[in-house]
């Protein structure tokens, strides 16, 4: 029986009847209903056009300020500049040190990068290997998969330095993107093997009497077809990688290694109170790779994010 | 579907081996290190147990107790506030709106930006004293607030910063909506229901298996708080937003008391351990899963 056969017969019991209505009453009321009906859509346009102004405001402003002289950032709210120049920018981008933001943002390419191809194959192959094999305590592993979801980070963090610098990896990429080879983001699986779940084995049982081992059902039946969870697991680590700070924080500790985050922290530190323009330049651009991935692939978030959620 | 079982555990091979070495060891470690006396600079062979004494030492640690209390009353302000406005903007926006797309998108942009170090920057600008907050208040004939230096304001800005987030809840809670079959809504108002009754009686009990997905999630994402508070105001004023997780980053690399840290960060995992527990055990009395409180069908 479905949710809603259930619950509508709770409904049913918990409603008070409603005996005796008669009918020229409601037409009576269609009237005021499709008028009430206006009102509140117009509501909800006000409601949600405001909300939406406040949540972009700030963006708004960064970028503005972004193209204004520094003294004008202070003494207006308005987002035109009335002198638009691209020297915040200019500086911004040079920084005060003896790297410019081309050092800082082909060190950011260097980590996500492998970041991102590590998370999707490995990804792929231990949903592949959850989704369809029998497995010896496979109901355990799925139990730790996703207790690391839920696991906090912060407990991992200390042992995780002790164990990279006996490795001698410290101020290098390596403790950034090698653990994503181990498929050590539980909710990148989980989203996968939610997606493989969805897709009868049809085909590949197909493919297994035609006399393909697994390894080629998997690169030539499930590849293609779980293409667009692997995009979502993808688009979310970047995203998230972009974003990360404290990792690299730990790990890296020579400036020329620096990724664009730790620069702009460095930045504020810096200039503080002095070049708001040539900051919130230099954020504006570091927001732009984000940006437009998140435009060119707005589908697979909604669809990511919902994923785990509503069908789990 | 397939019966080589060796086969199979080949498949997830990456994932066990990463489990061992980059989850279960590190998790171990933490707590082993957590009854020594541990320093960084040192060899770990160094290393002395001490029992219990990082624990005690927390105990009567104030700056631990301020922490702890900063941490809570964070955690308490930011998960409940961003679920209700969350719940609220999907609510307005499930209906047979034109351009609902324009608005979800205009929602959940900054919930992508917003845990990036530039929005961090970009808050303490805008909430600087000549800031863009401060700007618009004087507009408004309002007197300017010391958002960032003073200790009664400085939390509510990185709360601020997290609810402005508030999309990717937003979105999970819209997903949850438009599963609630129509008829439900048409068969209530037939049988007269007003629209804060079906909102109580329909729409929130068939979303709650949704809501306890969002409160776990956000839950165990806010005591992990650390870029808001840690560039928008280094803990300050006055230890004012000095988060537990700051206070441990500080203690194991700034004052390399290894040992301290890990108990620390223990303390963390167990009060979030803790809080998700409570929220797993409550669910068979709020939570629907299809036909029963708390059962999945």
């Amino acid at each position: 029986m479905s949710a809603g056969q259930i619950h509508s017969q709770r409904l049913g019991s918990a409603l008070p009847a409603a005996p005796g209505r008669k009918r020229p009453v409601m037409v009576q009321r269609a009237g005021r209903t499709a008028q009430r009906g206006r009102v509140n859509v117009l509501l909800r346009y006000a409601v949600l056009t405001a909300v939406g102004l406040v949540m972009l405001y700030p963006l708004l402003w960064m970028v503005s300020a972004a193209f204004k002289p520094n003294h004008e950032i202070f003494t207006s709210v308005g987002l035109w500049p009335h002198a638009p120049t691209l020297d915040g920018f200019a500086r911004g981008w040079q920084t005060g040190t003896e790297y410019s933001f081309t050092t800082y943002f082909a060190n950011t390419f260097a980590i996500i990068i492998p970041k991102v191809v590590l998370t999707s194959v490995s990804s792929v192959l231990v949903a592949y290997g959850f989704a369809r094999f029998a497995i010896p305590g496979k109901r355990l592993w799925f139990a730790l998969l996703m207790a690391t979801v839920l696991l906090p980070k912060s407990v991992l963090l200390i042992p995780q330095y002790l164990m990279f610098r006996q490795f001698g990896w410290l101020d290098s990429f390596l403790p950034l993107y090698v653990p994503c080879a181990f498929a050590t983001e539980g909710f990148f699986v989980f989203m996968v093997i939610q997606f493989l779940r969805g897709i009868p084995p049809d085909m590949e049982e197909a493919a297994m009497i035609d006399g393909c081992n697994s390894m080629q059902i998997l690169a030539y039946v499930v590849a293609p077809v779980v293409m667009p969870a692997v995009i979502s697991v993808a688009l979310f680590q970047f995203m998230w990688s972009m974003n990360d700070f404290l990792y690299p924080l730990i790990y890296l500790s020579s400036v020329e290694k620096y990724p664009v985050a730790l620069a702009l922290k460095m930045a504020i530190d810096v200039t503080e109170a002095t070049a708001w323009n040539e900051v919130l330049a230099m954020s504006t651009i570091a927001l732009v790779p984000s940006l437009l991935v998140f435009f060119l692939a707005q589908r697979h978030f909604i669809d990511g994010v919902t994923a785990g959620a509503v069908k789990g | 579907m397939y019966e080589n079982r060796i086969t199979g555990l080949l498949y997830i091979a990456p994932f066990l081996l990463g489990l061992v070495m980059f989850t279960l060891f590190p998790f171990v470690s933490s707590l082993l290190l957590s009854f020594t006396d541990y320093q960084l600079q040192d060899p770990v062979s160094a290393a002395h147990a001490i029992g219990l004494e990082n624990y005690r030492q927390m105990v009567g640690d104030r700056t631990f107790r301020h922490a702890l209390g900063v941490t809570l009353l964070y955690v308490f302000a930011t998960v409940p506030l961003k679920l209700a406005f969350a719940l609220f903007i999907a609510f307005v926006l499930n209906f047979k709106l034109r351009a609902i797309g324009l608005f979800r998108t205009a929602y959940y942009i900054p919930s992508i930006l917003g845990g990036s170090v530039a929005i961090a920057v970009l808050w303490r600008y805008v909430f600087a004293g000549d800031g863009l907050i401060n700007q618009a208040l004087g507009a408004a004939g309002i007197s300017a607030v010391n958002w960032l230096g003073d200790p009664a304001y400085a939390l509510t800005t990185i709360v601020l910063l997290r609810l402005w987030q508030f999309g990717s809840a937003m979105v999970v809670f819209l997903a949850g909506l438009q599963t609630i079959p129509t008829d439900l809504y048409e068969a209530a108002t037939v049988d007269g229901a007003g629209k804060a009754r079906i909102f109580f009686t329909i729409t929130l009990p068939l979303l709650t298996p949704v809501i306890f997905f969002n409160f776990v999630m956000q839950i165990v994402q806010a005591f992990q708080e650390f870029n808001g508070p840690y560039i928008i105001t280094g803990g300050g004023p006055l230890k004012s937003t000095y988060l537990l997780p700051l206070m441990i980053y500080d203690e194991a690399f700034k004052y390399f008391n290894v040992g301290y840290a890990s108990a620390l960060s223990w303390t963390l995992f167990l009060i979030v351990a803790l809080f998700t527990a409570l929220a797993f055990g409550s669910q068979r009395y709020w939570v629907f899963y299809g036909g029963e409180r708390g059962e999945r069908t």
